[in-house]
């Protein structure tokens, strides 16, 4: 082209607005749609019932006492399911990157299996099932929260892990093997060390699911020293007068343990990041 | 370079036979046969440069050497053990070929000098304090030494190939094998990286070298073998096979790499 020349959009000779006015349009719209939906929802709540009924101050007070516990009580119950589902999920995922197809195929029923159930189902059954069937008892409710939860966070975290462990580059392990390290070796210096970095956010989704899902444990039946929070709340509910006010409790509960473990997860995520960028 | 005397002792090689010697070597992945019957041998001290266009099988069979890739037929030997065999303990082979790879391959999450220690320290059995003087002077000797605490991502391309060379050097090799060393290297990032390997050449290791670098082939390079779709063509000295090839394809290719502007483009019409 030797002349200059108007540039044009073809088939849009009139164009009144340049793309980036409609860009800055469309975000102004965007605040004020926002504004809008605050401003309806500020007038047309009727703060004093939810003062009274959603976030009442006595039922809040009177719960107090026993948040410690339960709180303690979930935290437990989180840590042991977790351990239970981390252990057979590295089963599962060695399992499922096993040369023998046969554990590859039984791995793969598993997790699709327990994957495809509610966790419900699975603690009620080694809650009562189980027991029945084996003529085994086992008597600790932690530990039946742990193999039953666990039983279902292994299905997802094994799936976790065969994804981290499959991300780490091909380039790193032939590296190693052509160093002269064994086949154990190699997973335990280069690939797992680097599988945990790519693992890590999904594991804390992990754990976080875990956590609420403890709330099932009211199936299996315990003593008010075993209550976990969800039950505090629903035992708060009873209280007449309070409303929703215990499950706001233990919700708020609830996120001072999930929101710590997301915080916890990014920070170290910077920390070991630093050596991934290339 | 001094090795611990703990160090696995090296598989016998004959002072008289071959460094490697390869026999009627094929390799097939699925239906396609990429290496057809390579016959080739490397003796001690030698540097042989693998070159050929893309897709004629060099990379496939510098990685069939140290079994990354599993062959299909035909025998390797390399120090006088023959790796095609399976009761070989590939480990103890592998440790004493060193390989550099296209794309550096440096433990990410590991600096520089648990780089080159960590397999001394794993596979040789080496102290920390041994393992880590061995790193230090082959950091040294690529140039990298004030770098030893770095992370391989906060270096550039041509010293994460040093630092990959400086690792393979550690483990007191018999025999260096490159991979395209300088193809995944800035223009101006190759020189540092060809200098340390003329280095490692005039010191008298047994170097195998895939590459597109003419000027070092003919440089360094004792012999030269040009392979292209799965066979090797033509081989012999350097100079000769670079400066006056017998084949036709060999010609070919050369042209193509040595004048690339004018080889294969139509003349301007204009």
């Amino acid at each position: 082209m030797t002349t200059t020349q108007q540039l044009a959009r073809p088939g849009s000779r009139t164009r009144t607005m340049s793309p980036r006015r409609r860009a800055r349009l469309s975000r102004a719209i965007q605040y004020a749609v926002l504004l809008v939906v605050v401003a309806v929802v500020a007038i047309a709540a009727d703060w004093e019932r939810i003062g009274a009924s959603l976030f009442n101050p006595t039922v809040a007070r009177d719960m107090l006492p026993s948040l410690g516990q339960a709180m303690g009580n979930t935290i437990v119950y989180t840590i042991a399911a977790f351990a239970v589902g981390l252990s057979l999920g590295i089963v599962l995922a060695l399992m499922k990157l096993s040369s023998v197809r046969v554990y590859r195929w039984i791995a793969t029923a598993y997790i699709e299996f327990f994957r495809g159930i509610p966790a419900l189902l699975v603690v009620l059954t080694v809650g009562f099932a189980v027991p029945i069937a084996f003529d085994v008892r086992i008597s600790s409710l932690t530990a039946k929260v742990a193999i039953g939860l666990g039983m279902v966070s292994a299905a997802y975290i094994a799936e976790t892990l065969r994804a981290g462990i499959q991300a780490v580059p091909k380039g790193q392990i032939e590296a190693a093997r052509s160093l002269g390290m064994s086949h154990a070796r190699t997973l335990a210096v280069v690939v797992i060390p680097q599988a945990f970095r790519i693992v890590l956010p999904p594991m804390t989704n992990e754990v976080i699911l875990l956590t609420k899902d403890t709330s099932l444990v009211f199936l299996l039946g315990m003593t008010a020293a075993q209550y976990d929070l969800t039950k505090i709340g629903r035992e708060a509910l009873t209280s007449a007068t309070g409303g929703l006010t215990g499950l706001f409790v233990v919700g708020a509960c609830y996120l001072c343990l999930t929101i710590p473990l997301g915080l916890l997860a990014r920070w170290l995520e910077n920390r070991t990041g630093k050596a991934r960028r290339a | 370079m001094t090795s611990a005397s703990t160090a696995p002792t090296a598989p016998p090689a004959g002072p008289a036979g071959p460094v490697v010697a390869v026999a009627g070597l094929r390799k097939s992945f699925g239906e396609r046969e990429v290496l057809r019957g390579i016959d080739l041998e490397v003796r001690a001290g030698e540097v042989v440069c693998i070159v050929g266009p893309s897709g004629s099988g060099k990379s496939t069979l510098l990685r069939c050497v140290n079994l990354l890739e599993q062959p299909t037929g035909g025998t390797i030997e390399v120090l006088g053990t023959e790796v095609t065999d399976p009761d070989v303990d590939l480990d103890l082979v592998r440790t004493h070929v060193g390989m550099v790879f296209q794309q550096f391959n440096l433990f990410t999450h590991r600096t520089v000098l648990d780089n080159c220690t960590i397999a001394q320290r794993g596979v040789l059995k080496r102290s920390r304090a041994e393992a880590e003087r061995v790193a230090m002077a082959n950091l040294e000797r690529v140039g990298l030494a004030d770098r030893a605490n770095a992370l391989p991502g906060q270096l550039s391309g041509g010293q994460q190939q040093r630092v990959a060379i400086a690792r393979a050097l550690s483990m007191d090799p018999q025999l260096m094998l490159f991979d395209e060393p300088t193809s995944a290297l800035d223009p101006e990032l190759v020189g540092d990286v060809l200098g340390v390997m003329r280095d490692l050449a005039e010191a008298g290791m047994t170097m195998l070298v895939v590459t597109h670098e003419m000027a070092f082939a003919r440089e360094v390079g004792d012999r030269v073998v040009f392979m292209d779709d799965g066979v090797i063509v033509e081989e012999g000295p350097a100079d000769e096979v670079i400066s006056a090839p017998r084949e036709e394809r060999t010609r070919a290719f050369l042209q193509r790499v040595l004048d690339p502007t004018h080889a294969n483009v139509a003349p301007r019409a204009e």
